[in-house]
Order: C-alpha cells, then structure tokens, then sequence
C-alpha cells in the first residue's frame, strides 16, 4: 500500500486503477451477493435477463465509446448468438418422443407447421453442444469480420456506418420473419427445454444460470478492461479524436475498427446466447432495429465511456421499464421516455458521468481522510 | 424472518383448514346456505392461489401499448366488462374478483415476463390474455410449467390444444370452411386467389382453404402471395389479381396492412361490389382504421358481429356502449374476450374449486346460454363449440350477417386431411 507520487504516477499503468476496483467491488457485490439476497427466484431471474443485455452494452462501450463506432444494429449479433443456443436447446426439446402429434415426430413443431419433412442442412449440426458453444461465439464474430472489413476498408464511418448497421438489423429481420418453416418466423423458437438433459426451466436452473451469467459478465468486463489499458485501447482513442493523425502515423485503422466491432459482435453474442438459456426462447424482437436501438440506449444512459456505467445503465432502464409498466399498464412508456430525455438533458455522461462528478471526488476524500496522517504530511512535503 | 413468515402463514391455512373441516358436515347438510356465504377459502383453494374469504385474483395480460395496442384494446374492455357484471351478481364463489392488469407491450418476450410475474408473484387463479399468436406461443410454456390458467380469446391457426388454456375464439377450420362452402354455393366461387401477411395465421389458414377448394369444393387457387406485418405496397399484386381474374379474393391480411389494401384496391378500380372478396380478418375494429367506404361490400367470415339480432347481443353492447363510450365498435375478438371470465366462473362453479386442475376438469360440456353469440359450448379440447356467419361489410363500418351456419361447428385443431 505504498503510495506513489505523482511523478511516478505517468510511467505506471496498473490494471485498474483504485477507484476503478472500487466500481467492480460495488458491482460484485450488488449482483453477486446484495441481489441474490433480496430478491425471490423470479425477481432474481428478471435480473439475470436484464444482465444479459448488459453484455450488448458493454460492447458497445468498446465499440462507441472507445472506438466512435456508433453500431445501431447490436441486436443483430445479440440475436445471432440467441438463435444459435436455440437451434440447439430446440433440437433436444424436439425428440420424437416429445412431437409424436406431428405429422413428421423429430423435427421442431414450427417446421412441421410449414410442410418441411426434413431437418435442414444447417440445423443438422446443432444437436452438438460443443459446436453450438464455438459457432456461438465463431458465427457472429467472423459475420462482424466481413461487414467490418468491407465497411471500414472503404472508409465508410459515421453516420453512414450507423445507417448500414440499421439496414442489416432490418434485413436479417425480414429473413428471419420470412424464412419460418426455417426460423420459426415472428413466433421466434419457443418451448426450449434442456441443456444436455439439464432441465433450464426449474428456480434451481434458473438461480445457476443467473450466478454463470454474472460471472461471464465480469470476465467480459476484466476483458474488456485489458483492451482498454493495453496499446490496443489507446490507439482506438486516438483513432476517435483524430482518426487522420493515426492513419498518417501509419497504422492499418481499419483493423483495429473492425476489431472492436467484432469484440463488441462476440460480447453481444454471449449476451444472446445467456438470454435464450434463461428466458427460454428467442424471437426476431430481439433483432430488429427498434431493439438494437434500445441497446444503445443503455449504453448511453450508463455512460458510453464507462465499462461498469454500461451494466449500471442495463439495469436502470430495464429495472424502470418493469416497474413502471407494472403500475402504470398504460402510460409506463411516458415515463421511461421522461427518464430518458431527463438523462440526456441534464447528465450527458450518463450515470458514469453523475457518479465521476458527485460521488468519486468525494469516495476520493473519503479514502485521503482515512490515511494515517503522517502519509499525508509526507505527501504534502514531496509536492 | 422469512421462515417466521412462513410459519405464520403455514399456521393460519392450518387453522383454516381445520375450520373447514369442521365446517364439512354443516355445509353437507345446508349446501344453499353455505353457497351464499361463500365456501370456505381451504375448501376452494389448495394449491395456493390469490384467494381469500372475499377475494379472488385473476389477470388481465394484453399490450395496452404498442403496435397491438389498438386492436388488444377491446379485449381488455370486454374483460374488464364481463368481470365487473360478474361481480355486481355476487362474484364466483361467493368471491369479488379482483383484477391485476399487466401490459404485454406489443412484445413476445415482454408477455412471457408478465405471465410469469401473474402465476408466481401473484398467484391469480385465471388470466385472460394474449392476443397474436406469437405472444401466445411465448406465454405458453409459462403457463404449462406453472400450471396456470389462460382464457385464450383470438380466432388463430389451431395446431394447439394445452391442458392450461382455453380458446375461447374460432380455430382455422372452423372460421373458414363454412364461408367458403357459402362463397361456392351461393356466389359461384369457384377461382380463389389468397392474399396474407407473412406469419404462422394466414400460412396455416390458406393451407386449410387451398385443401378445402381443391379437394371438396373442386375449385382452384390461381394465386398465393405473402406479404410481411405492416406492408404497405400492394399495387403488384393487385395487377396481378387484375390479371387472374379470380372468382374470389380470399384475404388474410392484418393489421396496419388491411387500410393500405382496400384503400389501394378500390384507387385500381376493383369495386368490391362486383368483384367477390371473402376475407377472414376484418372485424368492426379493422373496419375503424380503413373506413366503410373503401370496403363497403366485402364479405367477412366470423362467429360474431355486432348486428347479430339477440337479447344476449342486445343487452351486452349496451352494456359495452355504456362503460366505454357510445363510440366504440365490438369485432369477433373483444366478443370472445368477453365469454372467457363468463366460462371461467360457469368452471369454478360447476367444479366448486378455483383449483386450476379441477377447473379444466369441470370445464367441458359446460354451456354457456347467454353469450351474446348466441349458445356456445366448451369442447373436451378446450375449444368452443361455435356458429360461423358470414357478413357484408356496410359503409357505416357495421356488417350486415347475409349467413349463419345452420349448426354449432365442432372445434377441431389438428384437422385430418387439412394437414
């Protein structure tokens, strides 16, 4: 616990920094141990919902934030990762056992409404966890990979980029609703079951799910962190503030877009894929640009430079949409866009921004006061 | 402190039941007495719904916001309408219902959140909801895991039968065979061209009328063609139905989509005076959005309008006109919304329990006579024995019943030879 003077302070680039391990410790210790705690298995297990959106959010720190990609297509990849773990839990769900009533038994009840008699190609592989899990995290990182890179080689940026992000959200969308005898259309893949023989639909499931869903969270936070403090991280800033000055220095900015984008593609994915396990189903809703617009939402309200802001952000505005359509059914949706405009109005930095300037400083005076004296006094002397 | 609660509650239900069992033997000697009073809590309630001496809860899950708002918004009406005249009669056992209302906000995933808050949170006895079938897809696990109760109330693609619901609207054969048996025999069709939205409904309905023509009434489909939820483009198909020349426009369109296309219909110049469109999703409430000038004509399949000629009918829209405003409209759906809290207390009665499972074992056969569709009865699948009519839509967005099956239509959800 030595405390090191300012001079020292420019050459050392620790992990986190002491403020920052006071952020994860807070939020530890709210979704590990506080919300377990307070809350019943039903309660809990919204959480764990509102969590895996979390995920979406934390990538889009990455990729807006610190990198100035503004994706408003998320949902795209959330979707992807939730259709995957689908396909899988769908195929175990539909045993011939479980669909004797259909005219074709082994084959999810949506195909057999449609008139196919047979498990598509594609389907096929998915009746192996392992590969579901790879193609969960491979699938939407390489899709990420190819728009990227025929996004970013052709310099295609901002706004224009946004927009293109929109469109794919609504393509894959309309492919989805359109191909149903494949995707299971604007039902979306419901009635999942098991995960290997492991019944997802029980409390006990449900509190697992949650505690594997927490903890992937904050390794995708670690990760994303080391991103942030590593050369890596600093180049995607520079890149925001003045991408010309990075280019002419010599770098390929193009990579390390398409990079962040596919980092924010993989997290929104494991997001999906936790979703569908603790929800039980998957449906376009979550594709589409109105969803993917609301992911972005909760990286703006949380804070769209703050890794732990993003989690916080997820579970206000999911944890005010619950309440305020539970007590008011038909005007809660006025009081979520009241929550938002008042956010974006009055704390452009959202909830990291509020807690940087009202609470840090003065945790910061807090910690100071609780020093032995004498630490300060040398302190004081050395400045 | 959880476990103190625990035992408090555990200790009063004991108590309870004692009481009531104590209670068994007057009650056997004095049932009508008893019955007015009320049964005891014990007796009625042993799985731990929200019962007590007076109350009994039951849920209200519809989207009161977004895009199905406008169309879910007289099934919640007519529920609230039915369960507030169920309760000035005295209630269902001697209990007052109370209602807990959840938005399901236009949104499949936002309706399983809220049936699960329903049954395990609030424990209600009996939910009236969901309106699309992808809402009732995303409910239904729910529903089944926690053993719940849903009164079902849309006329939708069949397919289903749960143990934990009732489908208080028509399945696709019943809604559609009878209107097109009538289109054949007294309009002459005998070409059809469909016309539906891109979703599981208009798929399995048409797959069912395609079979129907070809197979009994001999005729033929000229055309097939899908649009997706909220198209607003139909000129291409309408030069195409120009082009086939069909008999019979079969429509399956829903939603926004409908005002798009009899508006652009009637701007090609196909007047629906001459031109036959029989269309199995058009209800007073659509006719609202696309407005009885640009579909005057049209032929509507259903089992209720608002013109139908009874008491039952009389009585109920004077009472809906009376709660919510004189102008309000009732299409088929906000009707069958309105038999589900009706059926629902016919059950517990008949089964003298609001026990979900002795409720759905008491339920079929029961009658109900004073629907205002006129008499209805509930299928050992969980479906409604039901008439189906036909309707020409009139300028003043009313319909004008021009056929009513001489029966009750058997429900039947996996239909032989439609598959």
């Amino acid at each position: 616990m030595t405390r090191s003077t300012p001079k020292t302070i420019v050459n050392d680039n620790p992990f986190m920094k002491p403020m920052e391990w006071v952020s994860l410790a807070l939020l530890v210790g709210v979704i590990f141990i506080l919300l377990p705690m307070l809350l019943d298995a039903f309660r809990l297990n919204l959480v764990g919902k509102y969590l895996t959106y979390s995920f979406v959010a934390l990538g889009l720190v990455i990729c807006w934030g610190f990198g100035g990609i503004l994706s408003l297509g998320q949902g795209v990849f959330f979707g992807l990762g939730g259709y995957l773990m689908a396909m899988y839990l769908k195929l175990e769900a539909s045993s011939v056992e479980n669909t004797k009533i259909q005219s074709t038994p082994g084959i999810p009840d949506f195909m057999d409404w449609n008139q196919i008699t047979e498990l598509p190609w594609f389907w096929k592989p998915f009746t192996s966890l392992p590969f579901t899990l790879i193609a969960v995290l491979v699938v939407p990182a390489f899709f990420a990979f190819v728009i990227g890179t025929a996004m970013f080689r052709r310099r295609v940026g901002g706004t224009y980029f946004a927009i293109i992000t929109q469109a794919i959200a609504a393509i894959l969308t309309i492919l989805i609703v359109g191909q149903q005898g494949y995707t299971g259309g604007i039902n979306g893949i419901t009635d999942l079951r098991t995960l290997h023989g492991w019944d997802i639909r029980t409390d006990s499931a449900h509190n697992i799910l949650y505690f594997v869903n927490a903890g992937l969270l904050v390794a995708c936070i670690l990760f994303a962190q080391a991103v942030k403090k590593s050369k890596l991280g600093r180049i995607l800033l520079a890149m925001r503030d003045k991408e010309d000055r990075v280019r002419f220095s010599g770098y390929q900015v193009a990579s390390f877009k398409t990079f962040a984008f596919c980092l924010a593609a993989v997290f929104a994915a494991i997001g999906g894929a936790m979703f569908t396990l603790q929800v039980g189903f998957m449906s376009p809703s979550f594709v589409g640009i109105v969803p993917s617009i609301e992911m972005v939402i909760y990286a703006a309200v949380g804070g769209r430079l703050s890794l732990f802001g993003a989690v916080w952000g997820t579970l206000l505005v999911n944890w005010a949409k619950t309440t305020f359509s539970e007590s008011f059914p038909e005007l809660w949706l006025f009081g979520l866009g009241g929550l938002f405009i008042l956010v974006v109005l009055a704390f452009p930095n959202g909830l990291a921004g509020i807690y940087r300037t009202y609470v840090e400083p003065r945790l910061t005076r807090r910690v100071k006061a609780l020093e032995p004296a004498p630490a300060v006094a040398l302190s004081h002397a050395a400045e | 402190m959880a476990e103190d609660k625990g035992k408090g509650l555990q200790s009063a239900l004991r108590r309870r039941l004692l009481m009531g069992l104590a209670g068994a033997p007057a009650i056997a000697l004095m049932p009508r007495m008893s019955f007015a009073a009320g049964p005891a809590t014990s007796a009625v309630n042993t799985t731990g719904l929200a019962v007590t001496d007076t109350e009994v809860t039951v849920g209200i899950l519809h989207s009161a916001t977004g895009t199905m708002a406008i169309s879910e918004t007289g099934s919640i009406q007519a529920e609230k309408l039915a369960i507030s005249q169920i309760n000035e009669a005295g209630g269902v056992l001697g209990r007052k219902i109370k209602i807990i209302q959840e938005d399901g906000a236009s949104d499949w995933p936002t309706f399983a959140e809220k049936a699960k808050k329903l049954l395990v949170n609030d424990h209600c006895a009996a939910v009236m909801g969901c309106w699309t079938s992808a809402s009732r897809k995303a409910a239904l696990p729910v529903f089944e895991q926690y053993n719940g109760l849903l009164y079902y109330p849309t006329f939708y693609e069949g397919l289903e039968q749960s143990k934990n619901v009732f489908y208080t609207g028509q399945e696709a054969t019943q809604q559609i065979l009878a209107g097109l048996n009538w289109v054949h025999k007294e309009k002459g069709g005998d070409s059809f061209f469909f016309i539906g939205s891109d979703y599981i409904w208009p798929r399995t309905s048409n797959k069912i009328a395609r079979k129907h023509v070809e197979n009994v009434l001999k005729g033929k489909v000229v055309g097939e063609e899908y649009f997706p939820l909220g198209h607003t483009q139909f000129n291409s198909v309408i030069n195409k139905i120009k082009l086939t020349k069909p008999k019979v426009i079969f429509a399956d369109v829903v939603g926004g989509s409908n005002v798009a296309f009899y508006k652009q219909l009637k701007a090609a110049g196909i007047d629906l005076s001459k031109q036959i469109l029989l269309t199995i999703s058009v209800t007073e409430d659509e006719i609202d959005g696309i407005g009885g000038d640009n579909i005057a004509g049209a032929y509507s399949c259903m089992k209720y309008f608002q013109s139908i000629e009874n008491e039952n009918n009389k009585a109920f829209v004077a009472a809906f006109k009376k709660m919510w405003g004189e102008k309000t409209v009732i299409g088929d759906v906000t009707q069958a919304a309105y038999l589900g809290p009706h059926l629902w207390k016919m059950a517990c009665e008949k089964a003298g329990s609001f026990d979900v499972d002795k409720v759905v074992a008491a339920s079929p056969g029961l009658e109900y006579k004073d629907a205002p569709e006129g008499y209805v009865r509930v299928d050992p699948n969980h479906h409604l024995w039901s008439k189906t009519r036909v309707g020409k839509a009139l300028p003043d967005g009313q319909f004008e019943i021009v056929y009513t099956s001489p029966e009750l239509i058997k429900p039947d959800p996996f239909p032989k030879g439609y598959q």
